[in-house]
């Protein structure tokens, strides 16, 4: 009987689509990564349907973590003489009797979530040691020493004749009470018009923003 | 027309003895590395990417008033008020809160239920709403600022939404409910204080509950 010959097929196939399709997406993924900016604490923000962007300049973030730690930071990229400024202010108005090194190492402290007794201590740290050192954060809830409400005079003044934002960064589990302190702190320096960063959602199905939206944005 | 000698032509080419074939090189590449490396930055890119971009949330809060007269007077029966607990617990009264020997109108409720009871409030107090003159000035400000249901702008304007969260009430309870506002688009609240009378009502129900 004649044996049927089967046809030798090459194991070998063809990658060249492929591999297209996995370098289409590494410059994908290169182009639209946009790196974390170091953060002294992970947080969870609570999610909203505003899809208004976050301002990135000018603006002065107060970060709550889920410990209900208090921390303050300045977001300043252009003018760095910014950072400055407040350490100078804070310096003098609460004569902490700071050093120039340390005050020029501000401008490298991305959030400050110390007491302003302890701030010398955290100052005299580099950057690495500054993240590994445990910050009991920045006294807010006793309403007679709420620290930073001098935080924020200084960055007003810093800032002043400049638009500047208030942007409040909450992490999901901190409780209402520090919330509410850290908002008392901003009225006292006049300020009423605050940020709250969140992640979007999505707007719920025939709610009325969704039928305002469906017959506006159109 | 011009052609790239792939040198398969031997039978056109008649080489001479003594003439010894190059070896063929195969214009094939490994391209194995370059598609492991390709996947480890593809790998790297996805973890170090953070694709949700942060938005904002506005909150104006109004000056502190001293003064009791300078503060604004709201109709009672366009007032609901709604208080944060523990555990996600939503409670909420409308108009003021009575306590007497036949119960009180504090009801308990979570932020499911708290979205109906905010749409059917503010039906109600919109059913209610009688034009009057001081209205053509409210939509006039609503059309100079661009709204497009300006002529709708004073039809809720006797609703108004009363936040309290208590103190143990979570950051998130507080965006979640201000999220709502917006959702339902509930033109005036406001975030207060919590009163202690309410704090007193909110423990005893999570008591009867047993809320932890």
């Amino acid at each position: 009987m004649p044996s049927v010959k089967l046809p030798r097929k090459s194991t070998d196939t063809d990658m060249t689509p492929f591999v297209d399709v996995a370098f289409l997406i590494l410059s994908f993924f290169m182009l639209a990564t946009k790196f974390k900016p170091p953060e002294p604490v992970e947080i969870t923000t609570p999610g909203s349907v505003n899809s208004q962007k976050l301002p990135e300049n000018n603006a002065v973030m107060i970060i709550v973590d889920s410990s209900n730690r208090v921390f303050f930071s300045v977001l300043s990229e252009k003018d760095k003489s910014k950072f400055d400024a407040i350490i100078q202010d804070v310096n003098s108005s609460q004569s902490l009797g700071l050093s120039n090194a340390e005050m020029a190492n501000y401008r490298q402290t991305f959030a400050v979530g110390v007491p302003f007794g302890n701030l010398k201590q955290l100052l005299g740290l580099d950057t690495k040691s500054q993240e590994v050192l445990k910050v009991p954060g920045i006294p807010v809830l006793d309403s007679a020493n709420n620290q930073l409400f001098w935080w924020v005079a200084a960055a007003k003044k810093a800032f002043a004749g400049e638009k500047l934002n208030y942007l409040i960064k909450g992490d999901a589990k901190s409780k209402y009470p520090t919330f509410e302190a850290v908002i008392s702190a901003l009225k006292r320096n006049d300020e009423f018009k605050y940020n709250l960063v969140t992640a979007l959602d999505d707007v719920p199905n025939n709610s009325e923003l969704d039928l305002y939206n469906r017959k506006n944005l159109k | 027309m011009s052609s790239i000698d792939t040198g398969g032509g031997d039978s056109v080419h008649k080489k001479g003895p003594g003439v010894k074939k190059a070896k063929k090189l195969s214009t094939r590449v490994d391209m194995t590395p370059m598609v492991d490396l390709g996947f480890l930055l593809i790998t790297f890119f996805i973890f170090t990417t953070t694709m949700t971009t942060p938005t904002t949330l506005d909150l104006n809060m109004p000056k502190d008033i001293k003064d009791l007269k300078d503060q604004t007077e709201a109709k009672e029966s366009g007032v609901l008020s709604i208080m944060l607990g523990k555990a996600d617990q939503v409670y909420y009264y409308e108009g003021k809160l009575v306590v007497d020997a036949t119960g009180n109108n504090f009801k308990s409720t979570t932020f499911k239920g708290i979205r109906d009871m905010i749409i059917k409030k503010k039906k109600e107090v919109m059913s209610r709403h009688v034009h009057d003159e001081t209205c053509a000035k409210t939509q006039e400000r609503a059309k100079a600022k661009g709204d497009p249901d300006w002529e709708k702008a004073c039809d809720d304007r006797d609703f108004i939404v009363i936040i309290k969260p208590a103190a143990d009430a979570t950051y998130k309870n507080t965006v979640d409910i201000l999220d709502e506002m917006t959702i339902n688009q509930v033109r005036t609240y406001a975030m207060v204080k919590i009163l202690p009378d309410e704090v007193a009502l909110i423990k005893k129900t999570e008591e009867t509950a047993g809320i932890k």
